[in-house]
């Protein structure tokens, strides 16, 4: 079996020190999770992998031998490829052009040979078990998970040098329940065929379903390294963050604060938009109410609907009055959002932290910085905001911290309903123990809560109810009190619960 | 260090360095109140195009079409005035034509969702269009240019006297100062100027934050078109004439100067202030080399060279910051 062992690895930006000690051992026919909170070093160490950056001092080697990882060519070399969370394909080319862009186009009489091309293509998309996905397709076509097979397959194109590692950052954070689904069928076939896999992800159950080992990372040094079934959450979490969480969620009080206000505040009926085409809601205050849905369901396409971001078709009242149907109306009637693209629709990444907390908050005809400042201080204060000072450019902070402003900003404004969408993608541990504190708390205020999720066990831990999804058409609404994942999956396929 | 160093106060340097350089060639006329009131008198019109350019670009836009809307403003009033109108009547309706024009751009680039560059490239050519078809592609200029109108550029606030003759600050910079405070006032100070600045950060994400991007981007072309409406008149009583290409060099300058702006603020972003040293760099190089009488062809290839010299310098302090 191949192997591939770093330890006591350190590299140091300045003053602070990103790697302090870190080790990782990797083995093929084996996946070997990576954990730790933003700034933990993850990426500095999978960046020394990839031959990105080069580490202070520590020892790398092969199979005992030690070697280099210089250059990207020469982490090719040792056989590791690099899925990256943000998925880079160009969508103006096919399926089979993306897969092989890396190397010749195979050819013929000087030009390229597409029937060679697309069987090569086809060939290793069937080496992963995948057949339905026509390599003649343009690749804007196929949803993100569908690329993820994809770009795992462009590395299986026969001619390659061989690789057997495979370091994912984030692989299912675009993705959809079905699509991570075929993608750990996937990994368990890479596996199977004495492939390794490093699984970096801030998902806990998917790591514990799949890990064959964890490795821990706190401040930029290993604390732990666990075989399956070593570590429960608690313990992993634990390892993370340093301290002990009593709870992932916090208790929920709905009822308590349903039954002192008792006010509906929002109220959808017949809502279709997009690739949504029914759904009828009603949430009252102090109320937490979860979306759940496979990708294409609708989920995401009906909070874009509500604040207006998506023409729409039925009835939406906030407080008894008809909701506007753009976002700037939508706010000012009480409406707050946190988008689920946090760089391409939430955050100026140049903005400074004060601009884009107050942004929907803008009054008036002059800026009054002043009152502004003190209330981005007062909020950034409650979501426990990592950040110089207000003046500081959002694109400058950590993504859970980037999060957390785009938070601050929502309920900046004291909303009467607050739409999530996929509110801790991509955020660690710790502060997502801040983000669901933070939400119930808004909720035990009388705000209504709307959250949609593909983390369905972040819905069952968070939410009163659960509106279900399939194919754009709401099936249920299903109170979480008992609710298993297993049930909600099934539901969300159209399963009626056992 | 250096990097950083370079991208904060590069530009400035190299104002500083290029007022010594011409301080030292031309140690009689150059550093002296008289020519820098010149200065001031003549990139007046490019500041007001300038800053009224840094309205749009602060959304990542542009307007393209501001020269030959300087030109179009001026023959609008110098036809009028042909035709027996008022100074006030033939300026409102030069600066209303501006507005208008502005809005055009505006509902191009927003409502039907043309790229700036193509929409205000195509106005660009009917604006010129229009100024020919409007002048009979004549100068107007003479009699028909009533001297109230050509009167206010040769005004001004006089100053202390110097070596016998009075200083006196020109009407025009007088006037391209007060354009500069109050574009300053909008963009730095007011809720509006600030959503303008975050649409420039991230259009969508501003959209989704309830910023009616749509709104603000057909207004904030409409305030671009003013201002180069504005400028024409200014050239058009400076020069008290009006040609239907007079103020077709603007255009270029006033990209120019906004960007030479931009490498000053450390976010690379445009600011008022910032475009007008960029308007400062054009301005000094324009008079210290006519001074030193080199050739107004060479001239263009060393504005070029500095051009591209500052933004060359920006780009690389910024990976020196950015590749730790």
């Amino acid at each position: 079996m191949p192997q591939l062992s770093l330890t006591g690895l350190v590299k140091a930006y300045g003053a602070a020190r990103a790697l302090n000690g870190a080790s990782l051992d990797l083995r093929g026919g084996e996946v070997h999770a990576l954990m730790g909170e933003n700034g933990a070093g993850k990426s500095t160490l999978i960046k020394v992998l990839a031959g990105l950056v080069r580490p202070d001092c520590g020892q790398i080697t092969a199979g005992g031998a030690p070697v280099r990882l210089g250059s990207p060519a020469e982490a090719a070399g040792l056989g590791l490829r690099f899925l990256h969370q943000e998925l880079q394909v160009m969508p103006g080319l096919s399926v089979a052009e993306n897969m092989q862009i890396a190397r010749a186009f195979p050819r013929r009489f000087g030009l390229v040979d597409w029937r060679a091309l697309r069987a090569g293509a086809a060939a290793a998309l069937a080496r992963l078990g995948v057949s339905h996905i026509d390599p003649a397709m343009p690749i804007s076509r196929l949803g993100p998970g569908d690329q993820m097979l994809v770009r795992i397959a462009a590395t299986l194109v026969e001619g390659g040098a061989a690789p057997w590692l495979y370091v994912m950052d984030e692989p299912t954070a675009a993705l959809s329940g079905a699509e991570a689904a075929r993608l750990f069928a996937v990994i368990a076939q890479l596996k199977a065929a004495g492939a390794g896999v490093l699984y970096v992800s801030h998902r806990m159950e998917e790591v514990l379903a799949l890990a064959d080992r964890i490795t821990v990372l706190r401040d930029g040094a290993t604390v732990a390294s666990h075989l399956r079934g070593q570590a429960d959450q608690a313990r992993i979490i634990e390892g993370m963050t340093g301290r002990r969480f009593a709870a992932l969620y916090p208790p929920k009080t709905a009822g308590i604060v349903v039954a002192a206000t008792g006010a509906e505040v929002l109220r959808v009926e017949g809502l279709a938009a997009g690739n949504l085409h029914q759904l009828d809601l009603a949430v009252q205050a102090g109320e937490v109410v979860g979306i759940a849905g496979l990708a294409g369901s609708g989920r995401n396409a009906a909070l874009k609907a509500l604040i207006g971001a998506l023409p729409r078709r039925g009835r939406v009242d906030i407080g008894g009055r008809p909701l506007a149907r753009n976002p700037a109306g939508a706010w000012a009637q009480g409406m707050a959002y946190v988008p689920r693209e946090r760089r391409s629709e939430g955050v100026m990444v140049l903005r400074a932290v004060a601009e884009t907390v107050c942004l929907p908050h803008l009054r008036g005809v002059f800026v009054r910085r002043g009152p502004q400042r003190k209330l981005v201080q007062e909020k950034a204060a409650d979501v426990a905001l990592k950040a110089r000072g207000p003046g500081q450019p959002v694109g400058q902070l950590s993504g859970g911290n980037q999060q957390k402003v785009l938070f601050a900003r929502a309920v900046a404004g004291k909303p009467r309903v607050l739409l999530l969408d996929e509110p801790t993608r991509g955020v660690d541990v710790g502060a997502r123990v801040d983000i669901y504190g933070l939400i119930r708390n808004l909720a035990a205020s009388g705000v209504a809560v709307v959250i949609a999720s593909s983390d369905l066990a972040e819905l069952i831990g968070l939410c009163d109810r659960i509106a279900v999804l399939n194919a754009g058409h709401m099936t249920g609404i299903l109170p979480t009190a008992g609710l298993t994942e297993a049930g909600l999956l099934q539901a969300c396929y159209g399963v009626p619960a056992p | 260090m250096i990097g950083r160093v370079l991208r904060g106060y590069g530009t400035l340097m190299g104002i500083g360095l290029l007022i010594l350089f011409f301080w030292v060639n031309l140690p009689e006329t150059f550093m002296t109140a008289r020519n820098w009131l010149n200065i001031s008198q003549q990139v007046s019109m490019l500041t007001v195009v300038a800053v009224a350019m840094t309205v749009v670009m602060v959304m990542g836009d542009f307007d393209l079409s501001v020269g030959s809307m300087a030109s179009l403003a001026g023959v609008v009033a110098a036809v009028l005035f042909v035709n027996g109108y008022s100074v006030p009547a033939g300026v409102a309706a030069a600066l209303m034509v501006g507005l208008v024009g502005g809005l055009v751009n505006g509902v191009l680039v927003s409502l039907v969702g043309i790229l700036p560059f193509v929409a205000t490239l195509a106005t660009l050519t009917m604006y010129s269009g229009l100024a020919f078809v409007l002048s009979g592609g004549k100068t107007i200029f003479g009699r028909d240019i009533p001297a109230g109108f050509a009167g206010f550029a040769k005004g001004g606030l006089g100053l202390w006297q110097g070596d016998g003759k009075p200083l006196v600050v020109p009407a025009l910079t007088l006037t391209a100062l007060a354009v500069v405070f109050l574009v300053w006032l909008v963009l730095e100070q007011t809720t509006y100027g600030r959503r303008l600045y975050a649409i420039g950060g991230n259009s969508e994400a501003a959209r989704l934050a309830g910023v009616r991007v749509t709104w603000l981007r057909l207004t904030a072309f409409g305030f671009t078109g003013l201002g180069a409406a504005g400028a024409g008149l200014m050239y058009a009583a400076r020069v008290a004439s009006a040609n239907p290409v007079q103020g077709s060099g603007l255009m270029l300058s006033a990209i120019a100067a906004v960007f030479l702006g931009m490498t000053m603020a450390e976010d690379g972003q445009p600011r008022v202030l910032a475009t007008l040293a960029g308007v400062l760099v054009l301005g000094v190089m324009d008079n210290g080399l006519t001074q030193m009488q080199v050739d107004s062809y060479v001239r263009e290839v060393l504005v070029g060279a500095i051009i591209l010299l500052a933004v060359s310098i920006s780009a690389l302090g910024r990976r020196v910051v950015g590749g730790r």
